[in-house]
C-alpha cells in the first residue's frame, strides 16, 4: 500500500475544518443566546423596530448571498483548473463581501452617530457583538482570500492550493448561513 | 506608552513578595542549570520545537506539576488561615489577598492542573493507543501546548506585576464587573483562561479528528481501548463547551474594556446570563477532566486483574450517555437563582440520571477484579483510593441535586468537600494511577514501589482528615471562601483537622518527589527492556520503552479488542517490510504566535493598546508564514529506520 500524503491530508484537513466550524458555530449560537435573552433590555433606548432599516439590510444580504454563490463557482473553476474564472470569480467574491462589510459599518456608524452604540443598552451591547463577530468573520475571510489568491495566481492550482480553496469556501458559506441566522432572528424578528 | 502599569504594580506585602522571590528563584535556577550543562541548544531543539505527541506530553505534564505545586500551596495558605483566623485575630492574610488565593487556587487547578493533565496524558497515549504515529495536526498541538503555557504564565505573572482576581474562579459579575473590579486582576484571570481556553478548543479539535481519522488498520470503533473511547468524549465536550466560553469571557471582556452591558447592573443587563453562560460550559467541564481519568482506570483494573475488562460495550455506552447528559444539568449549579420548581425538578432529575452510567463503570471495575489474579500494586491501589473517595463524592451530589436540599448547603463546605472528592479522588487519584502505569513506558523503568505505597497511603489520609470535617462544617452553616469567623460558631477544631489533611498530603507529595528521585537512582534495577513492563493488553506496549519518535517501525494491523494481548496470543511475527515513514517536521512557529498572544493578553490587562496591536498583527504574519510554508514534513528513509531498530534490538 502506497502511501498519498496529499490524499490523507485532504481527509485530515477537511474534516477537521468541518470541526472547527462546529465549533465557531456554537460561539455563534451562545451570541446569538445572549441576544435573544437582552432582546427587549432596551432600558429606554431605542427598540429593534425603531431602530433597523430593512431595505439597507436586504440590500447588505443579496450582496453576501451572491458573493457565496461567486464563491460557488470560483470553487469549481479551481477543480476545472480554469486560473482565469477562478480569478474572476475570486474578485468578485472579494468584491462583494467588501461591499457587504462596507454597508454592515456603514449601519454601525449611523446607529453610533445617533447616540446608540453598544454602550446605549444591554440589547445594542448584544446587537453589535453578534453582527460585529460575524463582521470580523468576513474581514478575515477577506484577508484570507487575498492570501490564498497570490501563490493560485503564481503556481496555479495545486493540491494544497485546492484543499485551502475547499476550506476556504466552507468558511464563506458557512458565514453566509450564519448570516441568513442574524438577518431573520436580529432583523426580520426584531421589526416584526 | 505603559497604560495603567506603574511602579505600584511591583509593590506588595511581604507574603506576596515572598511568593515572588521564590518564583524568580526557581526561574533564574532553571535558566543557570540550563547554562551550567550547556544544553540550550538541546533543549531548544529535542523540546522546544518538537511537534512529537510524546514530547508535547510530557511538556503538558511538567508544568501541571508545577503548577499543581502553587495551587497545591494556594490551598495550604488558605486552610491556614482559615484554622487561625477566629474571634479576635484575623489570621495572616488580609481579605483582599485572602480572595485572589481562593481565585488564583481554583483558576491553577482547573485550568492548568486538571486540563493540562488530560491533555498532557492524550497526547502520551492516546496515538500509541489507535496505532497512529502522530496527531491530525502537530502544529496546532505545539500551539495549544503553548497557549497553555502562556496561560499558566500570566496567572504567575499577576503575582508579580499587579494583582489576580478576587471574583472567585469562575468570576461571577456582577462582582467581576468593573464597578466592583476596578483594578487588573479580572482582566489577568479572564485573559490567561481565554489564551489558555483556545488552546484547549484547538486540542479538541486536533484530537476529535486524530481518533476519527489515524487508527490504524482493523483499529475499528468499537476495538478502542475504553481510554481512547474516553478521550474520544471528552475531546468531543471539549468542541462543544470551549467555545461557549470563549464566547462568554468575550462577553465578560467587552463589559470591562468598552462598557457594553451584558452582564452589568445598569444599561439593562442581566448577570444570571452569564452565570448561565459560564455553567454551561462548566459542568461539560468537569466531565471533559474525569472521563480520561475514567479512560485511565479501565485500562489499569484489567492489567492489574489479569483478565480483560468487564462489560465493555456498557463501559463506551455509558461514555456516551455521559457526553449527552452532561450538557443537560448545568443548572443545578444555581438552583438557588429562582428559575422555578419545574425547571429546577428537570435539572435535578437529569443529575441523579447522570449517576447511573457513572455508577454503572464502578460496577463494571469491580467486576473486572471479581475472579481475577489481583495484584495490589501502585496503581491498582489509587484506583482502589478513588472507589471509596469517588462513590462518596458521587452520592452527596446526589443528595445536592435534590434542589431543597441544595438550598441548604448551596455555597456551603459541604458542596466543597463534594467537589473535592470527585476532582482529587477522581481526576488527581485516576492521574496518579495512570502515572505509575504509564511511567515504564517513556522513562524504560518502573517507579519504586514501596515508596508510591507511603505516598498512597498519605494522601488517602490526608484527604479524608482534610475534606471529610468540610462536610460536617457545611452542615454546620460554614460557607466557602470564609477568611473570619466567630468563635462560638465552635468551627474551629473542624478546621484545625483539615489543616492537618493538607499537611498529610504535603507529605504524600514529598513521598512522590523522594520515588522520582530514588527510582532514577535505581534505573537500572528497576528498568524494564521488554516495552511490555506490565503484561500489558493495548498497542501502546508493543512499542519499545521508550518509543522511538516514529512509534512504530510498521503500521500495526488489530485483529480484535486488547489488540497487543491478541498479538501476543497469537505470537505470529509478520517479516518486517520497512516503507519510509512521513513525518512532520518540527517548528517554533507555535511557539511564536503564543508569545505574540502573550502580548495581545498582556497588552489588554494594562490597557497597552499598541502592544495589543502588535499582537494581533504578529499573529497574523505568523499564520501567513506558516501557510506559505510549503516544506514541512519529510521522510524517515528506510536506512534510517533499519539503523534505529538495530541499534534497539542489539
Amino acid at each position: 500500500m502506497r502511501h498519498d500524503p496529499h490524499a490523507e491530508a485532504d481527509s485530515l484537513t477537511i474534516f477537521g475544518f468541518w470541526v472547527y466550524l462546529m465549533t465557531d458555530c456554537l460561539l455563534f449560537g451562545s451570541l446569538f443566546a445572549t441576544y435573544m435573552v437582552l432582546h427587549n433590555s432596551t432600558h429606554g433606548g431605542p427598540t429593534s423596530k425603531e431602530l433597523f432599516s430593512m431595505p439597507f439590510v436586504l440590500v447588505e444580504t443579496l450582496a453576501l448571498l451572491t458573493s457565496s454563490f461567486t464563491c460557488g463557482l470560483a470553487t469549481r473553476a479551481a477543480s476545472l483548473n480554469q486560473k482565469k474564472q477562478l480569478f474572476f470569480w475570486f474578485v468578485a467574491t472579494f468584491l462583494l463581501g467588501a461591499l457587504f462589510l462596507g454597508m454592515e459599518l456603514h449601519e454601525f456608524h449611523d446607529f453610533i452617530k445617533e447616540g446608540n452604540s453598544w454602550e446605549r443598552s444591554a440589547f445594542l451591547s448584544a446587537f453589535f457583538t453578534l453582527v460585529g463577530t460575524h463582521g470580523l468573520h468576513i474581514s478575515i475571510g477577506l484577508l484570507w482570500m487575498i492570501v490564498l489568491l497570490v501563490p493560485v495566481m503564481r503556481h496555479g492550482v495545486t493540491p494544497l492550493s485546492m484543499r485551502r480553496l475547499t476550506c476556504f469556501g466552507l468558511f464563506w458559506h458557512f458565514l453566509d448561513i450564519v448570516w441568513i441566522f442574524i438577518f431573520t432572528i436580529v432583523y426580520l424578528m426584531g421589526v416584526s | 506608552m505603559f497604560g495603567r502599569l506603574t511602579l505600584d504594580a511591583f509593590k506588595h506585602d511581604a507574603i506576596e513578595m515572598g511568593a515572588n522571590y521564590s518564583m524568580i528563584f526557581a526561574v533564574l535556577l532553571a535558566i543557570g542549570l540550563l547554562t551550567y550543562f550547556r544544553v540550550w541548544g538541546r533543549f531548544w531543539r529535542e523540546w522546544v520545537i518538537s511537534l512529537d505527541p510524546k514530547k508535547i506530553g510530557l511538556m503538558y505534564i511538567f508544568v501541571s506539576f508545577i503548577m499543581l505545586f502553587k495551587g497545591l500551596f494556594d490551598a495550604g495558605m488558605m486552610r491556614a488561615q482559615q484554622a487561625f483566623s477566629v474571634g479576635a485575630s484575623h489570621g495572616y492574610l488580609t481579605s483582599d489577598h485572602f480572595q485572589q488565593v481562593f481565585t488564583a487556587h481554583g483558576t491553577t487547578m482547573i485550568f492548568f492542573v486538571g486540563m493540562g493533565i488530560l491533555f498532557g496524558v492524550v497526547n502520551l497515549i492516546m496515538p500509541m493507543q489507535i496505532g497512529a504515529r502522530d496527531v491530525a495536526f502537530p502544529f496546532l498541538n505545539s500551539l495549544s501546548f503553548y497557549l497553555f503555557v502562556v496561560g499558566a504564565f500570566l496567572v504567575n505573572l499577576s503575582l508579580l506585576v499587579g494583582e489576580f482576581s478576587a471574583a472567585g474562579w469562575v468570576a461571577y459579575p456582577p462582582l467581576s464587573g468593573l464597578q466592583y473590579n476596578p483594578g487588573v486582576g479580572v482582566d489577568y484571570w479572564i485573559w490567561s483562561v481565554q489564551i489558555a481556553g483556545i488552546g484547549s478548543l484547538l486540542s479538541g479539535v486536533n484530537f476529535l479528528v486524530t481518533i476519527f481519522k489515524m487508527r490504524c488498520p482493523g483499529m475499528t470503533l468499537m476495538r478502542m481501548p475504553v481510554f481512547v473511547w474516553a478521550s474520544l468524549g471528552a475531546m468531543i465536550l471539549v468542541v462543544f463547551a470551549f467555545p461557549i466560553l470563549t464566547a462568554t469571557l468575550a462577553m465578560l471582556t467587552l463589559d470591562r474594556l468598552i462598557g457594553t452591558h451584558f452582564f452589568t447592573l445598569t444599561g439593562g443587563g442581566n448577570p444570571m446570563m452569564y452565570i448561565n453562560l459560564i455553567w454551561a460550559w462548566g459542568h461539560p467541564e468537569v466531565y471533559i477532566l474525569i472521563l480520561p481519568a475514567f479512560g485511565i482506570f479501565s485500562e489499569v483494573v484489567p492489567i492489574f486483574s489479569r483478565k480483560r475488562l468487564f462489560g465493555y460495550a456498557s463501559m463506551v455506552w455509558a461514555i456516551i450517555a455521559i457526553v449527552f447528559l452532561s450538557f443537560v444539568v448545568w443548572l443545578h449549579h444555581f438552583f438557588t437563582m429562582g428559575a422555578g420548581a419545574s425547571v429546577n425538578a428537570f435539572f435535578g432529575i437529569m443529575t441523579m440520571l447522570i449517576a447511573v452510567p457513572t455508577g454503572a463503570k464502578i460496577f463494571n471495575w469491580l467486576f473486572t477484579m471479581y475472579e481475577g489474579r489481583v495484584r495490589f500494586e501502585t496503581p491498582l491501589l489509587w484506583f482502589l483510593g478513588f472507589v471509596i473517595v469517588f462513590v462518596t463524592g458521587g452520592m452527596t451530589g446526589v443528595m445536592m441535586s435534590i434542589a431543597p436540599v441544595d438550598f441548604q448547603v448551596h455555597n456551603s463546605l459541604y458542596l466543597i468537600a463534594h467537589f473535592h472528592s470527585m476532582v482529587i479522588g477522581g481526576v488527581v487519584f485516576g492521574f496518579f494511577c495512570g502515572f505509575s502505569y504509564w511511567f515504564p513506558k517513556f522513562s524504560g523503568f518502573k517507579l519504586d514501589e514501596r515508596l508510591g505505597r507511603y505516598a498512597y497511603y498519605c494522601w488517602m489520609l490526608g484527604f479524608m482528615l482534610a475534606f471529610m470535617p468540610l462536610y460536617v462544617l457545611g452542615l454546620m452553616g460554614a460557607t466557602r471562601r470564609l477568611d473570619h469567623y466567630d468563635a462560638e460558631t465552635g468551627w474551629q477544631p473542624l478546621f484545625l483537622v483539615a489543616l492537618s489533611g493538607i499537611v498529610f498530603i504535603i507529605i504524600g507529595m514529598s513521598f512522590q518527589i523522594l520515588q522520582l528521585l530514588v527510582s532514577f537512582r535505581d534505573r537500572k534495577k528497576n528498568a524494564d527492556l521488554t516495552g511490555d513492563a506490565w503484561n500489558g493488553r493495548t498497542l501502546e506496549w508493543a512499542t519499545p520503552s521508550p518509543p522511538p519518535f516514529y512509534n512504530w517501525p510498521v503500521t500495526p494491523e488489530v485483529y480484535g479488542r486488547d489488540a497487543f494481548w491478541a498479538m501476543k496470543e497469537r505470537k505470529t511475527q509478520k517479516p518486517l517490510q520497512y516503507a519510509p515513514i512521513h513525518m512532520p517536521k518540527d517548528t517554533a512557529m507555535g511557539l511564536y504566535i503564543a508569545l505574540f498572544a502573550f502580548c495581545v493578553g498582556f497588552g489588554l490587562i494594562w490597557y497597552m493598546f499598541w502592544l495589543a496591536i502588535v499582537g494581533v498583527v504578529g499573529i497574523l504574519a505568523c499564520l501567513i508564514i506558516r501557510l506559505a510554508d510549503h516544506d514541512t514534513t519529510y521522510y524517515v528513509s528506510v536506512k534510517e529506520i533499519e539503523k534505529i531498530e538495530a541499534a534497539r534490538l542489539k
